[in-house]
């Protein structure tokens, strides 16, 4: 089934072989950390430590999340903040279509399991499939609410952090975001297809820098994606 | 309210949309070959852009300064296999002393 395969494919820890319990805990503990960047990188892009817990708490997506905070925080718009961290949003619907046929919840308990359908807990539950359903649903619930709570606990650590130290690039802050970023985008550059298209994008985006409003050259470079997609074969 | 606040608001009620749309309809929505092929790619094409961007600009102007050094760590501690904290930190860490050297 493709949507297997697309999974398989960004899964970052269906390589993990462990019981589910200690698989799931190195899990939270480990992304959960990450929030720390974000908290810190969130405060220095002008975001209060408000904003920035309830960006955790409730988008609760580390891609997201940190496109909304570089694109405002780059003098972008918030529609294209919103549209950019959405585009990268989108493929949690595609984890809910793989998992909720796993899951069977209905009601509020499915607004909890939608709200915890990430990167983390999907690949867990993925990586259990050989134990059958029931560790799979294990997995992805520990996992999601695993990392929901260090996500959010480590985020306003972070946000704090950044506040106490006062200029941002003084303490490197500028250069944690985009470094965040390219730790996202590494584990995806498996083809020569992903890197050409990584090339193209950010030849793109800085082509367009000084032509349109901050935020529309990163959005932009969607088309890209587009266009390889349709042209490709695999 | 400020670009911050709509920022806030905007993404986490989609955020929540998309997971929840996921989680209901039926499977055979969304599973065309080349639409999962396209959203595989998307998130290649905006990190990257995001990289760039957030690299070697500021507002609407190209500009190098010590955010590129800081690339460069990242890139080595990538390259050598280092967990994502130790990405961010090597990049921080680089930035900061360049920008302290100036």
């Amino acid at each position: 089934m493709f949507v297997d395969r697309f999974l398989r494919h960004t899964s970052c820890v269906s390589r993990v072989k462990r019981a589910t319990v200690a698989q799931s805990a190195s899990v939270a503990i480990t992304v959960g950390a990450y929030g720390a960047a974000f908290g810190a990188a969130s405060v220095a892009a002008g975001f209060s430590i408000l904003q920035t817990c309830l960006l955790s708490l409730l988008t609760f997506s580390g891609a997201s999340q940190f496109a909304i905070i570089g694109v405002i925080g780059g003098g972008g718009g918030a529609i294209s903040g919103i549209a950019t961290a959405s585009l990268l949003g989108f493929r949690n619907a595609l984890y809910g279509l793989r998992m909720a046929p796993v899951l069977k919840v209905t009601g509020i308990k499915r607004i909890f399991a939608a709200h915890i359908t990430i990167d983390e807990s999907t690949g867990v539950a993925l990586s259990q499939e050989h134990l059958g359903e029931k560790s799979m649903r294990h997995g992805f619930w520990l996992t999601g609410v695993g990392v929901f709570i260090f996500w959010n606990i480590f985020t306003l650590a972070g946000a704090l952090g950044a506040q106490a130290i006062g200029n941002p690039a003084a303490w490197g802050l500028d250069a944690a975001v985009p470094a965040a970023f390219l730790g996202l985008l590494w584990p995806r550059l498996k083809s020569n297809r992903d890197r050409s298209l990584a090339v193209a994008a950010v030849a793109l985006s800085l082509a367009l820098t000084p032509l349109v409003a901050a935020g529309i050259p990163i959005i932009a470079t969607t088309a890209l994606a587009v266009i390889y997609g349709i042209r490709g074969r695999t | 309210m400020s670009p911050m606040w709509w920022g806030v608001i905007g993404t986490s009620a989609i955020a929540f949309a998309l997971k929840y749309i996921g989680q209901s309809i039926p499977a055979k929505y969304l599973s065309h070959p080349r639409a999962l092929r396209i959203n595989t790619l998307i998130p290649v094409a905006l990190l990257s852009a995001l990289v760039a961007v957030q690299t070697f600009t500021n507002k609407t102007e190209l500009v190098i300064d010590q955010r590129v050094g800081g690339l460069i760590a990242a890139i080595v501690a990538l390259i050598f296999k280092a967990p994502f904290p130790v990405v961010v930190i090597a990049a921080a860490a680089t930035s900061a002393a360049l920008f302290r050297l100036q």
